[in-house]
């Protein structure tokens, strides 16, 4: 579903940093991949470089079977099919609650507005807040935003599910609610990519584990074998200092 | 640290306030009446509505038919020599001069009636909001535009925008306005009249440039407003699948627009009272307008007072429409 090939990025300002080096990986529909690794390594890089809002300057990335680096790709039909949640929402917050659910459904799916509403209203209910829907979002608390902004890309109906540290910046409390709709989510089958430092999620629901250092991936594998004994130092040295 | 004050400071200084106003009015009127200028207010209302005689007059030669009168107007009717009938309206409250079974001659007077007109100052203001209203229009469009080519990956859009913002802003609006009338005139009219048959008045010249102007100062200030959006908001968007165009309508311009709105009104109060250096291109706006009557009643203070009240008026209103605005805006 996922086929990364070889794919480099290099940033130039404010200094050159190669913050990817010939990375390839593949991931299959319905797969929860996890990926892991210190700061800096390029997690955030490769999430985004496979809806393209960073453009990898080589290699191939394919999403059944459309290259996102061909420029005939229509880059804004594949993104209507990967949704992201961020580390800091981004939930737009002039509109509603469901207004932020509604809309991308309206403009990119061409929804009715009645049709829009009762998806919306599905979606709420999943992620368990049916009763903010008139809400600004400043009001919810990081958790329900969070929920919210997952509520959002599910909208779309999407194929694949991003997901860049979406419990870092919430309070302890609130993590646990976040990562129980990813849950939902994973069991029902959804092909999800999550970056998190979460490791016990990890453990009970990736079915691999990426593990990255240094802008390239150095280590893949089943979790079980990841956190009892994995295969290179640095993923060790890694694994010590975090568990 | 704050300059603090005593109570009793505050109080004598509020005073003090008044005190210098009252001085400042004072000092002028006793300026005034060393130089013996008399005042004449009463002149002034003559040039916001003026009323005027209009005569009613035969053309033809022959006798007064017939005089009806209805409520709202009378009809005079009169028989020529050779036989045919004209009539002539008279609105209510006019005066009929001429009674039944006259006699009249070509240029007789019928009768006579008061007309109201606008006055010079009337129609130099409702020049001036013309003007201003347009060139806000289109000021805005090329702001739009502008400020969103200056953010652009293309660097073709980006690059066109930079050189019309710093164009524009490093030349004299007095200059523009000048190059905008005298190339248009020879240039633009030209060829138009060459091409098309018709000419552009200079009214439009000076909307053209006051727009022109306007316009860049507005392309800076949306630049400014929509990359004082988080740029999350746009990687949000785009990531749901919404185009470039989609996300700018939909999520960053309605952001922005709150942060535009004040630096905004300031350039349309700029525009308003700049539109007073169009009578230069022979645009009779309030300023040249003012300069016309004082030159037909030399009641030069009071007029140029009113020309400043008026454009007060103007500008006060936009801030209040402004702000009205903006708090519409900032309760939904
Ligand atoms: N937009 C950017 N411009 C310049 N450099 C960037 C940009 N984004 C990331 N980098 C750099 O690329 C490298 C990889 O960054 P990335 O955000 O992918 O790391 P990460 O693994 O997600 O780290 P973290 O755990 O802190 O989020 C870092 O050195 C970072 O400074
Ligand atoms: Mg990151």
């Amino acid at each position: 579903m996922i086929d990364v090939k070889n794919v480099d990025k290099i940033f130039y300002a404010p200094h050159k940093i190669q913050a990817l080096t010939d990375v390839s990986a593949n991931i299959e529909s319905g797969e929860v991949v996890v990926v892991i690794g210190p700061s800096g390594s390029g997690k955030s890089t490769f999430l985004r470089c496979l809806n393209h809002l960073e453009t990898a300057d080589a290699g191939h990335i394919l999403i059944d079977g459309v290259d996102l680096l061909d420029p005939a790709t229509n880059i804004d039909k594949i993104r209507a099919e990967v949704g992201m949640v961020f580390q800091s929402f981004n939930l737009f917050p002039h509109k509603t609650v469901e207004e932020n659910i509604i809309l991308a459904q309206r403009v990119v799916r061409k929804r009715s507005l009645s049709e829009a509403r009762e998806r919306t209203a599905i979606l709420l209910e999943k992620v368990g807040i049916q009763d903010k829907a008139k809400v600004f979002p400043p009001q919810l608390s990081g958790g329900q935003q969070q929920r919210v902004a997952i509520a959002r890309a599910l909208a779309m109906d999407p194929k694949i599910m991003l997901f860049d540290e979406p419990t870092s910046a919430l309070d302890p409390e609130m993590i646990g609610e976040v990562l129980d709709v990813m849950k939902t989510l994973a069991r029902e089958g959804m092909t999800m990519v999550v970056v998190t430092h979460e490791m016990g999620f990890a453990r009970e629901v990736a079915d691999r584990v990426i593990f990255m250092d240094s802008g390239r991936i150095v280590e893949v594998g089943p979790p079980e074998h990841f956190f009892t004994n994995p295969s290179h130092d640095r993923t060790k040295l890694f694994l010590n200092q975090i568990l | 640290m704050e300059e603090q004050l005593t109570r009793k400071q505050i109080r004598f200084w509020s005073g003090a306030y008044f005190v210098i106003i009252l001085a400042m009015i004072g000092g002028f009127v006793l300026a005034t009446s060393q130089i013996t200028y008399s005042w004449h207010w009463s002149v002034v209302p003559t040039y916001f509505v003026a009323h005027e005689t209009v005569k009613v007059q035969a053309e033809l030669e022959g006798t007064v038919d017939s005089i009806q009168s209805s409520g709202e107007s009378s009809t005079i009717t009169v028989k020529g020599e050779d036989g045919t009938f004209e009539s002539y309206e008279v609105p209510s409250g006019g005066e009929l001069l001429a009674g039944e079974t006259d006699m009249v001659f070509p240029g007789d007077t019928l009768a006579s009636y008061q007309e109201w007109r606008p006055g010079l100052l009337m129609l130099g203001m409702m020049v001036t909001i013309k003007v201003s209203l347009y060139a806000i229009v289109i000021g805005i469009l090329l702001g739009i535009w502008g400020g969103i080519a200056r953010i652009s990956a293309n660097p073709a859009a980006r690059w066109l925008a930079y050189t019309y913002v710093e164009l524009i802003r490093g030349t004299p609006l007095l200059v523009q306005i000048f190059i905008w009338y005298y190339i248009g005139s020879t240039l633009i009219n030209q060829l138009f009249h060459k091409y098309i048959g018709f000419e552009i008045p200079a009214l439009w010249y000076g909307v053209i440039a006051l727009a022109m102007f306007t316009g860049a100062y507005v392309t800076e200030i949306v630049r400014s407003g929509i990359q004082s959006i988080n740029h999350g908001q746009t990687e949000a968007a785009r990531s749901l699948g919404m185009t470039h165009f989609q996300s700018l309508r939909y999520i960053i311009m309605p952001q922005a627009m709150r942060r535009i709105l004040p630096p905004l009104a300031g350039q349309f109060i700029s525009l308003i009272k700049d539109s007073s250096l169009l009578g230069i291109i022979a645009v009779r706006e309030l300023t040249k307008a003012t300069r016309e009557a004082v030159t037909t009643s030399f009641a030069s203070f009071e007029l140029f007072f009113t020309c400043a009240a008026l454009y007060l008026i103007l500008t006060f209103t936009l801030s209040l429409c402004v702000q009205y605005l903006e708090r519409r805006m900032g309760t939904s």
